[in-house]
């Protein structure tokens, strides 16, 4: 039988020429790449996010950076802010905080080879890139015990139609308190590809947000990669109104016991946007709990992923997990997918997930209207409410409170 | 005041006839009591007043002070006056009541090209309205109706239409699931919201509660339309004989 070789596409064409000026160090990670091409249907973790189709074109790599918006979302939130502009690092690499420390290095990140990755092993393609990529990784290290006074804000800008590449270490020693928010902003035509790694100790608090507000003609790939020690608490919060494409991926591993996991994520979707949300939390200790919570509001023709897996070893006795993915179509051409998934292999555990999608309930909006608000508002409302049971399971108030004007000013843009 | 004339109304598909030419008016100031079996079509019908989409109107008119109701939203309808206490109020998990109130409020201002109202004014008839209806301040920081009684569910129609300050308020099966004291609160609470210019209409099955909201005029229900009329005492009559003369009459 004659092997078939796909032909490539302009987008992956254009990474190939990319990458043929790259590091040895890089081209182990960017041979991952090379081999398979960009993922499509047929592979598993890609099936309803076929970026070998979705993605159009790869824009030229970025060189120098240029100036980001003085104005964050977040208004007055004092934060200390961290401005990453096209894949650069602006100014000097300074911690104006008590408690973090703040570097750069230039080595080869992990690819999901290094010892001990949290990452797939298999090999992410959108994780290969990353690392084939990114020249600057950012190193921020939160010391032991230490409970920061304001939130640490990394703000990833794209200023031109250009390839980005990110990456960011954060390193939480034991006991200490820390909000890490994440924010994407870019224009029409850019790339970005984000991956945050954390390493949490034992008796942390991480509360962690990523929050993509891109143009809705970009493209933002994010991975989230975390590992947790004993008693520790980290919520994780996703909030999407931007970008045509985007996939934000979450591998989380638990290796200490007692800890709490609280993911989250609200998507609010319009004309042809296409957002995944593909999460892997992984018990590999027993006595841990993990609370997963996504939400999508999608209008016109936009399409909604959610692939949540929950693993528990053999040993991770006492694992409490429960995973919830709700949507709401507004419209016939809109499509959600939703592929939870429990692996289970202890026999004394706790675990379920249940995924919903529908329209809103006409009973209600009945109600709702027949004590005077007019149809848009009675929607706004129900959808409000149905965003905020997503939105509350993010502790920072003043974050959660930006959150929740996004959601009225995106509703009120629906009219 | 209310006119309904010659209301012809099926459910949406047009399969199945619920109201066959029903004519009532109600005056202002009057609280009239539509009583009938199950079946007769009374739920329909408030929820035709009050705009639920489901129904198909074949033929008739509703009139509220003239203007035609069969021709506008459920929101304007509210807006002009109309006010349904549901059977079962629907919860609304994640809307705090006070956010729900306060957007019902501003919302049937703004139609009726008033201004809305200022925050602390709007606090304290919520509060005084709450007092008098036994409802605690706690009830009203949570998702409307989540978590809430069936009793209390009810107390909490009865805030609504006394903040809403309707021209028409019709309860259906106020009574459905309500124990002798939670009756007596609810009703002293619509008796309080008796005026010259605000009429009721009560449905029920049962002449108790007419005991506790005292009616002017009484209106049996059966087969989608009204067929007989009286005083007060015409509920007495029926809660002796029950609807079985009514009942066969149509069907004769």
């Amino acid at each position: 039988m004659a092997s078939v070789t796909p032909l490539k596409t302009s987008a992956e064409l254009a990474l190939m020429a990319q990458g043929a000026g790259l590091p040895i160090a890089r081209q182990s990670a960017f041979g991952r790449f090379t081999e398979a091409g960009l993922p499509h249907r047929r592979i598993e973790a890609y099936h309803y996010s076929d970026l070998r189709s979705l993605m159009k074109d790869a824009p030229q790599l970025a060189q120098a950076s240029g100036s980001a918006p003085s104005d964050t979302v977040f208004g007055d939130l004092d934060a200390m802010v961290v401005t990453i502009v096209d894949g650069h690092l602006v100014g000097e690499v300074n911690a104006s905080l008590a408690g973090v420390t703040i570097a750069t290095q230039g080595d080869a990140p992990d690819d999901g080879l290094a010892k001990d990755s949290v990452f797939p092993e298999s090999g992410d393609p959108v994780i290969a890139l990353n690392a084939a990529f990114v020249d600057q990784t950012l190193k921020i290290g939160i010391t032991k015990g230490a409970a920061l006074e304001k939130p640490i804000h990394l703000r990833f800008v794209t200023t031109a139609a250009v390839s980005a590449y990110t990456r960011a270490i954060v390193n939480v020693a034991d006991g200490a308190k820390v909000t890490l928010i994440e924010t994407h902003e870019g224009i029409a035509g850019a790339l970005s590809n984000s991956v945050v790694e954390f390493s949490v100790g034992d008796d942390v608090q991480l509360d962690h947000v990523r929050i993509n507000l891109v143009d809705k003609a970009a493209t933002l790939l994010t991975t989230l990669g975390g590992r947790m020690g004993a008693r520790s608490t980290v919520t994780s919060g996703n909030f999407v109104t931007g970008s045509a494409l985007s996939r934000h991926q979450v591998f989380l591993r638990f290796e200490g016991e007692g800890s709490t996991a609280t993911i989250s994520g609200a998507s609010l979707l319009n004309g042809r946007q296409h957002v995944d949300t593909t999460l892997v939390v992984d018990h590999a200790v027993p006595e841990c709990v993990s609370r997963e919570h996504f939400a999508h509001v999608l209008d016109g023709e936009a399409t909604g992923v959610f692939q949540g897996k929950i693993i528990v070893r053999p040993h991770a006795q006492k694992t409490d997990g429960k995973m919830m993915s709700r949507a709401v179509l507004l419209m016939d051409g809109a499509t959600m997918n939703n592929k939870p998934e429990l692996e289970i292999f202890a026999d004394d555990v706790q675990c379920g997930h249940g995924a919903t999608v529908g329209a809103l309930d006409d009973d209600l909006l009945f109600y709702l209207r027949a004590r005077g608000l007019p149809k848009p508002e009675a929607e706004a409302l129900m959808l409000q409410a149905f965003v905020g049971e997503a939105l509350e399971m993010i502790p920072h108030e003043g974050v959660r409170e930006t959150l929740e004007g996004l959601t009225e000013s995106w509703l009120k843009a629906r009219g | 005041m209310l006119e309904i004339r010659n209301l012809h109304v099926a459910i949406e598909d047009g399969s199945k006839k619920i109201l066959n030419g029903l004519d009532l008016t109600i005056h202002n100031g009057e609280v009239a009591a539509i009583m009938g079996p199950n079946g007769s079509g009374k739920s329909t019908l408030s929820y035709v007043i009050a705009g639920k989409p489901d129904y198909e109107i074949l033929d008739g008119e509703i009139l509220l002070d003239g203007e035609n109701l069969l021709e506008m939203e459920p929101d304007a309808r509210a807006a002009a006056g109309v006010f349904l206490a549901f059977q079962y109020p629907l919860e609304i998990p994640g809307v705090a009541t006070m956010t729900f109130l306060k957007a019902a409020m501003n919302a049937q201002s703004r139609a009726r090209g008033e201004g809305e109202l200022k925050t602390p004014d709007f606090m304290r008839r919520v509060k005084l309205g709450a007092e008098k209806l036994g409802i605690p301040q706690d009830m009203l920081r949570r998702g409307l109706n989540v978590g809430f009684s069936g009793g209390e569910k009810k107390r909490m129609e009865i805030l609504q239409m006394a903040l809403l300050e309707p021209s028409i308020a019709i309860l259906d099966e106020t009574d459905s699931g309500l124990d002798i004291d939670a009756l007596k609160i609810v009703s002293e609470g619509v008796n309080a919201l008796r005026s010259a210019d605000r009429s009721f209409l009560v449905i029920t099955h049962y002449q108790r509660l007419l005991n506790y909201i005292v009616p002017d005029t009484v209106h049996v229900m059966s087969n989608g339309r009204i067929v007989k009329t009286g005083g007060k005492e015409l509920a007495l009559e029926l809660e002796a004989n029950g609807y079985a003369d009514y009942v066969s009459n149509v069907a004769a």
